[in-house]
C-alpha cells in the first residue's frame, strides 16, 4: 500500500472514532445529565420515575422523621409552590437541618416519593446551595419564596 | 483541507473562552439579596450571646425607632474589620443590635473586648436558624430596620468606611 | 519585615522576567550573541528570588503572624506546625506563588540542565518561559498580593478549612502544581520550537525529560488527591469526576498523550506536528483546571475561596498564552515538512490509536465538565456526575487498555500483520483463559463493565509483562522495564478499581454500645463511645473490636469538631488487610442511645493507588534510564576524543 492510502485510513479511522465519541457523549449527556428541579417543576412539568435528578429546596420544619433503624430518615421538601416527600439512607450531612436548605440526588418512585442516594451540603458558612440562589424561607409563614 | 485543520483549534479554542466569559460575566449571582426586603421581620427570639448583654427577640426591634441589626460571628475576619465602622454608627447615635451565627459565648465575649462592643442586645443563633430565616446567606451583614420592625435595607458583606453616610441616609429614610 | 522582604524579591524577580523575555526575543530575532548571554543567568536568579518569596510566606504562617492578612484568613496560632505549613499553600494567594515559584525554579532548570538543544531554540524557550511566568506575576501583584497587611491585626486567625486539615494536604497540592507547572515547560519548548522552526527528532529528545518528569508528578498528585478524597470525605469512593479532581485529570491525559507521542517523534521522527499541538493542549489543560478551580463558575466540594475577579484575570491569562500560541502554531506549522512515514502495522500506528483514545477521553472529560455551563446559558440548571463519565469513560479506557498490552510487541515503522497476530496471540491467550476461569467464578453476580475490567486488567497484566519475554533481562535498557512497569500498574489499578465496583459489601446500621455488627466475614462489636480533644477539635470516638477468624484489632472512627470555622468532619477508621480495606464511618446519634455506623467491605481497592504509584515509578525508572544514557553516550564520546 502507498503512504498515502495509509494516512488516508488512519484518518478515515480518526474520524470514525471522533464521531462515534461524539455520538457516546450526546447519548450519554441525554441519558445521564441529572437536572435540577424544585418540587414546583417536578408538579408542573413531571419527572418520570427513575431518572436522576437533582432535587432541591427547603426540608419542611417538623416534617423530619426516622424510621425505627437509625439509618433511614424521611422529609418533606418545598419550594412554597409545591412539597414532596423524600427519604433517604445513610449519614446525613452536618447541616443537614429542618428548615434549611437541601440539594438531593436520586430518583422518584412510583409512588411519587423522592428516594435520595445523596445529600449535599457545602462545608462553608456560606452554606446556599448555588442552585438555591434566590430562594429564602420564610419563618412565620413557612413558606420558601422564590425568586422568578 | 490541511490548513483548516491547523486553524481548527484555535477556532474550537476561541468557542471555549467564550463560553467561560459567559459563565464568568453572567449576572452575579453569588450575592443572594433576602426576599424580605421591605417586609416586617420573621419572629424570633434568641437566647444572649455575650455575658454582658441582653438576649434579643424580634419584638423588640420595633421600638417606632430605626436601628440597625448586624449579623456577625467571632470567627470572621470581616467582622472585626467593620467593627471601628459600628464604632463610628453608634458614637453617631445609632442604636445597633446583633445576632452572632454559629457561636460561643465565650468566644463573642473575648471577639467583643477586642474590638469593641457597639451592640445594645445581642443574640445567639447557634443553628444558623434565625440567618436562614431573614434570608441572610453569610456574615457578615446589617439590616436597617425602620420603626415598625421592617427590614428597610440589606448591606451585604462589611461596611466599610464609605458606607457609613449611605447607612445613616437609610436609617434617616425609614423614619 | 519579612512581609516586605518577600514583596520585593517579587517585584524584584518580575521584573527579571521581563528583561529574560525581551532579551531573549530581541537576541533571537536579531541573533545578538551578547544578548543572549545574560539570558540564562536571569532565568536563575528569577528562579532564586521566587523560592525566597516562597520561603518568606512559610516562615510568616509558621511564626502566625497575624498581621499578614493572608495569614489572619487562612491560619491560627493554635493549629500544629505541620498545618500551618501546609496552610502556606491552602488558599488561593499561597498556592498561585507556590505556582510562580515552581515555574521560577522549573524555568532556572531549564536554564541551568538543558544540553541538547540547539542553542536559539533554547533561548526561545526560556524567553516563552519567561512570558508565562510574567503573567502569572502581574496576576499575583495586582490582584492577589500574598504580602498585604492587616491593620488593625486581628488577635487570632480565621483557621484552615478544616476538610484541608490533613497530612495529605502538605503532600497532595505540590506535587500536582509541580506537574501542571512542569507541563508549562513543555509548553515554552514547543513555543521555541515553533519560533525557530526546529520541529524535529532531537528537539523531541530534550522536550522529553520534562514532560516525563512533570508526568510523573502529576500521577503522583492525582493518585495522592484519589487516596486523600477517599478517607477524608468518608463517602467511601476513590473518584468522585468532580470538576476539581477532573481539573487534575485532563492535564494527565493530555501529558500522557503528550508522552508517547514525543516518543514517537524521538525515535522516528513522525507526528510532527500532532506532538507541538499536544504539548499546546496539555498546557491549556493545566490552565483551564486552575481557571474551573479558582474562578467557581462550577461548584465542587473542593471549593477554594472563589472571586469572579480572580476568574476573569486567569482567563485573561488563557486566552492570551493559548490563543497566542495556537495562533503562532497556525501561523508556523505550515512551514514544518512532514514527518517520516510509516506503516499501518507499525509501533507508530499502535501509539496513534492510543494518542486518539486519550484524545477522545480528554474531550468527552471536558465536555461532561463544561457541560452545565453551556446549558446554564441557556438557562437550564443540570449536572453531570458519576453515571455520564463511568458510561463514557469505562468502555474507551478497556480499549485503551488493550492497545496499550499490543502496542510495545509491534515493532517500529513496518510489521507484518501475521507475525504480529502470532506475537499476540500467546499472551492474550493464556492471559485470556486464565482471567476468564477466574472471573467465570463471579459471573452473573457482577455488572458487564465490572467483569470485563476483571478480565481485561488479569490478560494485559500478563501481557505487558511480554515485552520481557526471552530478553536477555540484564541488558535490558532501564526504559524498557520503566514502560513495563508503568504498563503493568495500569492493569493493577484497573483490577483494584473493578475489584472494587464488582465486590464492595456495604452495611449501614444504628447500634448501640454492645452490639455486634456481621459483615463480609467481618465481625465488629462496638465497644463504647467517647469524647477526645485534639489540637485544635474535640470529637466523640468510637471503639470498635474488629475480627476475622482470629485475631481482633480495635478501630477508631471519629466525628470531629473544630471551632474556628465552626465545622464537624467525619474520620473514617480503616484496616487494612492484604485481600482490601475494612472501611468505617461513625454517623450521628439517633434516637434510643444508637449510633449511625455505615461499613464497607472493599476488597483488593489498594491495588488502585498501588497501581498509580507503579506508573510513577515506571515513569520515574524512564527518565532515568534515558538520561542515564545520555550521560553514558556523553562520557564515552569525551572518552573517544
Amino acid at each position: 500500500m502507498k503512504a498515502k492510502h495509509q494516512r488516508l485510513i488512519l484518518a478515515l479511522v480518526a474520524l470514525a472514532a471522533l464521531i462515534g465519541a461524539g455520538l457516546l457523549a450526546a447519548s450519554a449527556l441525554k441519558d445521564e445529565a441529572a437536572y435540577f428541579y424544585a418540587p414546583g417543576d417536578v408538579k408542573a412539568k413531571g419527572v418520570e420515575p427513575g431518572k436522576a435528578i437533582r432535587l432541591g429546596g427547603m426540608v419542611v420544619k417538623g416534617s423530619l422523621k426516622r424510621a425505627a433503624d437509625g439509618v433511614t430518615m424521611s422529609f418533606d421538601v418545598t419550594d412554597g409552590k409545591a412539597t414532596v416527600p423524600a427519604t433517604f439512607s445513610g449519614i446525613a450531612p452536618d447541616l443537614f437541618k429542618e428548615g434549611s436548605g437541601v440539594v438531593a440526588e436520586g430518583s422518584f418512585d412510583a409512588k411519587g416519593t423522592f428516594i435520595a442516594t445523596n445529600l449535599l451540603a457545602k462545608h462553608d458558612e456560606r452554606y446556599m446551595p448555588r442552585e438555591l440562589e434566590g430562594m429564602s424561607y420564610n419563618e412565620t409563614t413557612r413558606v420558601l419564596q422564590v425568586d422568578q | 483541507m490541511r490548513k483548516l485543520l491547523i486553524w481548527l483549534p484555535l477556532a474550537l479554542f476561541l468557542g471555549f473562552i467564550a463560553l467561560f466569559a459567559s459563565g464568568l460575566f453572567q449576572p452575579d449571582d453569588r450575592i443572594i439579596h433576602s426576599r424580605l426586603v421591605g417586609q416586617p421581620l420573621p419572629a424570633f427570639t434568641l437566647p444572649a450571646a455575650a455575658s454582658d448583654r441582653p438576649s434579643l427577640a424580634s419584638a423588640q426591634l420595633a421600638t417606632g425607632q430605626p436601628r440597625l441589626l448586624n449579623i456577625f460571628a467571632s470567627w470572621c475576619v470581616p467582622c472585626a474589620a467593620e467593627a471601628p465602622q459600628l464604632d463610628a454608627l453608634k458614637a453617631a447615635g445609632v442604636q445597633i443590635d446583633a445576632i452572632a451565627i454559629r457561636d460561643a459565648r465565650p468566644d463573642v465575649d473575648a471577639f467583643l473586648k477586642r474590638n469593641g462592643n457597639p451592640y445594645a442586645r445581642i443574640g445567639l443563633d447557634a443553628r444558623s436558624e434565625v440567618q436562614i430565616a431573614l434570608g441572610s446567606s453569610g456574615v457578615p451583614e446589617t439590616f436597617v430596620i425602620d420603626g415598625k420592625g421592617r427590614i428597610a435595607y440589606q448591606h451585604i458583606g462589611e461596611i466599610r468606611a464609605d458606607d457609613v453616610p449611605m447607612i445613616l441616609d437609610r436609617l434617616r429614610a425609614a423614619q | 519585615m519579612i512581609a516586605e522582604t518577600g514583596l520585593a524579591a517579587l517585584w524584584l524577580a518580575a521584573s527579571l522576567a521581563l528583561l529574560q523575555l525581551v532579551l531573549a526575543f530581541v537576541g533571537v530575532k536579531g541573533n545578538k550573541p551578547d544578548l543572549l548571554a545574560a539570558v540564562r543567568p536571569a532565568a536563575v536568579a528569577q528562579g532564586v528570588l521566587t523560592a525566597i518569596a516562597f520561603a518568606l510566606l512559610i516562615a510568616l504562617f509558621m511564626r502566625s503572624d497575624m498581621s499578614v492578612l493572608l495569614v489572619a484568613t487562612n491560619s491560627h496560632s493554635a493549629k500544629p506546625w505541620l498545618y500551618k505549613f501546609a496552610g502556606t499553600w491552602g488558599n488561593h494567594e499561597g498556592s498561585m506563588l507556590l505556582w510562580v515559584t515552581v515555574m521560577g525554579v522549573a524555568g532556572a532548570a531549564v536554564a541551568l540542565f538543558e544540553r541538547a538543544l540547539r542553542r536559539d531554540t533554547h533561548m526561545a524557550t526560556l524567553g516563552g518561559q519567561a512570558a508565562i511566568s510574567l503573567g502569572f506575576y502581574a496576576f499575583l501583584l495586582f490582584s492577589s498580593n500574598p504580602f498585604a497587611r492587616i491593620d488593625p491585626a486581628p488577635a487570632d486567625g480565621q483557621g484552615l478549612n478544616p476538610l484541608l486539615q490533613d497530612p495529605g494536604l502538605a503532600f497532595h497540592p505540590p506535587t500536582l502544581y509541580l506537574g501542571y507547572v512542569g507541563l508549562s515547560v513543555a509548553f515554552s519548548f514547543a513555543i521555541g520550537a515553533l519560533l525557530t522552526r526546529q520541529v524535529d527528532a532531537s528537539f523531541a529528545r530534550a522536550m522529553r525529560p520534562w514532560v516525563l518528569g512533570a508526568w510523573v508528578l502529576l500521577t503522583l498528585g492525582i493518585t495522592a488527591g484519589s487516596y486523600w478524597a477517599y478517607y477524608e470525605l468518608g463517602w467511601g469512593g476513590w473518584w468522585f469526576w468532580d470538576p476539581v479532581e477532573n481539573a487534575s485529570l485532563m492535564p494527565w491525559l493530555a501529558a500522557t498523550a503528550l508522552l508517547h507521542s514525543v516518543t514517537v517523534l524521538a525515535t522516528r521522527d513522525a507526528l510532527r506536528a500532532w506532538t507541538v499541538m499536544l504539548a499546546v493542549v496539555a498546557f491549556s489543560m493545566s490552565m483551564v483546571g486552575t481557571f474551573l478551580v479558582r474562578s467557581g463558575i462550577l461548584t465542587s466540594v473542593h471549593a477554594f475561596a472563589v472571586d469572579p475577579t480572580r476568574g476573569s484575570f486567569i482567563l485573561g491569562l488563557l486566552a492570551l498564552y493559548i490563543g497566542g500560541a495556537l495562533a503562532l502554531f497556525g501561523w508556523r506549522i505550515g512551514a514544518v515538512r512532514e514527518g517520516a512515514p510509516f506503516e499501518l502495522v507499525s509501533r507508530e500506528t499502535m501509539l496513534v490509536i492510543n494518542n486518539l483514545l486519550l484524545t477522545v477521553i480528554l474531550g468527552l472529560v471536558l465536555i461532561g465538565t463544561l457541560y452545565p455551563l453551556m446549558t446554564e446559558a441557556f438557562g437550564h440548571k443540570v449536572s453531570v456526575g458519576a453515571p455520564y463519565f463511568d458510561r463514557i469513560a469505562g468502555p474507551i479506557a478497556l480499549a485503551l487498555m488493550i492497545a496499550m498490552a499490543a502496542g510495545p510487541l509491534v515493532r517500529w515503522r513496518r510489521d507484518q500483520a501475521r507475525v504480529v497476530s502470532k506475537r499476540l496471540l500467546i499472551p492474550f491467550g493464556i492471559a485470556l483463559l486464565l482471567s476468564s476461569l477466574v472471573s467465570a467464578l463471579a459471573w452473573g453476580r457482577i455488572g458487564i463493565l465490572p467483569f470485563l475490567g476483571l478480565v481485561i486488567a488479569g490478560s494485559v497484566a500478563v501481557a505487558s509483562l511480554a515485552p520481557l519475554w526471552k530478553r536477555n533481562l540484564r541488558r535490558t535498557p532501564l526504559f524498557t522495564y520503566g514502560m513495563v512497569i508503568a504498563h503493568l500498574g495500569c492493569a493493577v489499578s484497573l483490577g483494584g478499581m473493578a475489584s472494587d465496583s464488582a465486590f464492595t459489601v456495604e452495611k449501614l446500621v444504628a447500634a448501640r454500645p454492645g452490639d455486634t455488627i456481621e459483615t463480609a466475614g467481618w465481625q465488629l462489636r462496638f465497644l463504647q463511645i467517647q469524647p477526645l480533644a485534639g489540637d485544635n477539635w474535640t470529637a466523640l470516638q468510637a471503639d470498635m473490636e474488629v475480627r476475622r477468624n482470629g485475631a481482633s484489632v480495635t478501630i477508631h472512627p471519629q466525628s470531629r469538631f473544630f471551632a474556628s470555622p465552626p465545622t464537624s468532619t467525619s474520620e473514617a477508621a480503616l484496616l487494612t488487610r492484604w485481600d482490601g480495606q475494612l472501611y468505617v464511618v461513625l454517623g450521628e446519634e439517633v434516637e434510643g442511645g444508637r449510633w449511625q455506623l455505615r461499613i464497607w467491605w472493599k476488597p483488593f481497592v489498594t491495588l488502585i493507588w498501588l497501581g498509580g504509584i507503579m506508573i510513577a515509578l515506571g515513569g520515574a525508572l524512564a527518565l532515568l534510564g534515558r538520561e542515564r544514557r545520555g550521560w553514558l553516550m556523553k562520557w564515552r564520546a569525551r572518552a573517544a576524543a
